[in-house]
């Protein structure tokens, strides 16, 4: 393993499905501890990059690197080194929050000790406190939501992905979410969100915007804004996709 | 696409300068969680409503109350002079609901679909020739009549609800959520064709847990935990912030927001992707502006500026009281 600032790197990585053509060779480069942000359209070929880089399939060709590992040969390395929360996040609403930490946890294969510690770690950090014991289908949205961001950094992965992550918490839960993903990209955490929401958007060093397969604009929300002459960074994305 | 034109008889008591939608006092509960408390606002005819709040604020309640699927324990609503508890098969008459999980039949084609819902109004024959070319018009499937509903990409599929909601022409149209998990594009497109509903003088209620959606609505109430928090267009809710907003720039934004994390609550402070926004409320604005004052001395800020409040900036000030 080879990690120096850069925990992602993406080289002309391609993948088809028959004649189908899902991504064509895009490069990028994300650095550790960075959000970076992965728009598009549904069927731009985000989802199939997520796929590729968290060592679910196979690139056609090209490739890259993740947290040292390549992504043609080195799938389970790359899983272990990888988090994943989505907002349609899989916790057990009948188990209760240890419980549910104790399942991811030994998912990853931490022991029962290991995954305790942790959780009393990340215990004020997430502000899970009291609602350890209690059964998770009884928690707000905005405490499962850090729950789902536990269970997806209980086995410390360098890179964490995240989709549509606060989608539909309210604005002061959101805000604390993304003070705790702030926290961990201080940490080194390399944060990678895939979202349709541009609230989520604005809170990323840069962002990638896809369309057709292909990467049509890279950089910070302030670039890309200037570099389109719009306000928003919804317009940003409405004009690459109806222009492209 | 047509009006029907309305006769005394369909409107009920409505009368003209009337709201299109009142609420008053409306009250729900659902064993010992209050999911509205009483909650009261009118719409008027031929604007777009919006109904802004994080999920479980109590959106779809309301809306399952406005179309007379569920009764209020209190409190009465009306729709075009309609009471939802006395007049419910009425109200269901002149009101189009798209629920969030709508239920197209995946097995049926888009055409099928539509005759589906017509018959389910009671849409006569003649007539529903006629509104099934309109809606395939409108919603630009027309090429995709003999596709199956589940063969068709999610926006078609939200544009084949959205026109079987339509079907019996209603003047009030309730949407929940219409554009939750809709990339931007079709989400563009689907608040496109809202839009022209309403300039043809149809009422639209739509719900939103997204502040950016809520500027496309004429007036808004944000809702949350059953409670309204505050009401009226985009201008007014903004209005409601008390103090100021500070974009700030520099080279260490996470140093920039440690520093005013110590002066005020985290939630007011956000980084964002390029630089840090500070809310500044009335009381605190002179203690900010001197950090900043400071920060910018000290080389930790390069530039700060003082930006017009959103929706959000409000809400979450709001949410505090």
């Amino acid at each position: 393993m080879n990690v120096d600032e850069h925990s992602v790197i993406v080289k002309d990585l391609t993948k088809s499905f028959g004649d189908f053509v899902a991504v064509d060779h895009i490069s990028f480069e994300v650095r550790a501890g960075e959000i970076f942000g992965l728009l598009g359209a549904n069927g731009a070929g985000k989802t199939t990059t997520i796929r590729m880089l968290t060592g679910l399939l196979r690139p056609t060709s090209g490739g890259g690197t993740v947290h040292g590992w390549d992504v043609n040969t080195q799938f389970e390395s790359i899983k272990k080194s990888i988090g994943y929360m989505s907002q349609r996040f899989s916790l057990y609403n009948d188990l209760t929050v240890k419980e549910n930490l104790r399942f991811f946890g030994g998912v990853y294969g931490l022991s029962r000790t290991q995954v305790d510690e942790r959780t009393e770690e990340m215990r004020e950090g997430l502000g899970l406190g009291e609602w350890l014991n209690r059964r998770t289908g009884a928690l707000p949205l905005g405490f499962k939501q850090r729950l789902a961001l536990g269970a997806a950094i209980l086995h410390r992965p360098a890179i964490v992905f995240l989709d549509e992550p606060t989608s539909g918490v309210d604005p002061i839960a959101r805000r604390h979410f993304w003070e705790l993903i702030d926290a961990l990209a201080a940490q080194g955490v390399t944060i990678i969100v895939t979202t349709h929401y541009m609230d989520e958007a604005e809170y990323c060093n840069r962002l990638c915007v896809m369309h057709s397969a292909k990467i049509v604009s890279l950089g910070s929300p302030a670039e890309l804004k200037r570099r389109h002459g719009a306000h928003s960074i919804e317009d940003v994305f409405i004009e690459l996709v109806r222009g492209a | 696409m047509m009006m029907r034109a309305g006769s005394a008889e369909r409107d009920g008591g409505a009368k003209v300068g009337d709201p299109a939608i009142r609420v008053e006092g409306i009250e729900k509960r659902f064993g010992v969680m209050v999911a509205l408390s009483p909650v009261s606002f009118s719409v008027e005819p031929g604007e777009m409503f919006g109904l802004i709040g994080p999920d479980g604020a109590g959106k779809t309640t309301l809306m399952r109350i406005l179309t007379s699927l569920i009764d209020p324990d209190g409190g009465e609503a009306w729709v075009l002079g309609l009471s939802v508890r006395s007049d419910a098969s009425r109200v269901r008459e002149v009101i189009g609901y798209m629920p969030q999980h709508f239920s197209l039949y995946s097995d049926l084609t888009v055409a099928e679909n539509l005759r589906f819902f017509a018959d389910l109004f009671g849409v006569a024959r003649a007539e529903r020739e006629a509104r099934t070319r309109e809606l395939l018009d409108f919603s630009r499937l027309g090429p995709f009549v003999k596709r199956r509903a589940g063969a068709l990409s999610g926006g078609m599929k939200q544009k084949l609800a959205l026109s079987c909601a339509l079907i019996h022409t209603p003047k009030v149209l309730v949407l929940d959520e219409p554009t939750t998990g809709v990339d931007p594009v079709s989400r563009r497109d689907f608040w496109d064709m809202l839009e022209r509903l309403r300039a043809q003088g149809v009422t639209l209620v739509v719900s939103t847990p997204y502040m950016n959606e809520a500027s496309l609505c004429q007036h808004m109430v944000f809702i949350h935990k059953g409670k309204i928090l505050a009401s009226g267009s985009v201008g007014e809710i903004t209005g409601l912030f008390q103090g100021a907003v500070f974009a700030v720039e520099g080279p260490d934004l996470r140093a920039i927001s440690a520093r005013l994390r110590g002066v005020v609550e985290p939630e007011l402070v956000r980084i964002l992707g390029d630089g840090v926004q500070v809310l500044a409320l009335s009381e605190r604005r002179g203690e900010i502006e001197k950090l900043l004052a400071a920060m910018k001395s000290e080389g930790l800020v390069s530039a700060s500026r003082e930006i017009p409040p959103g929706v959000e900036d409000s809400f979450v000030s709001l949410m505090r009281e």
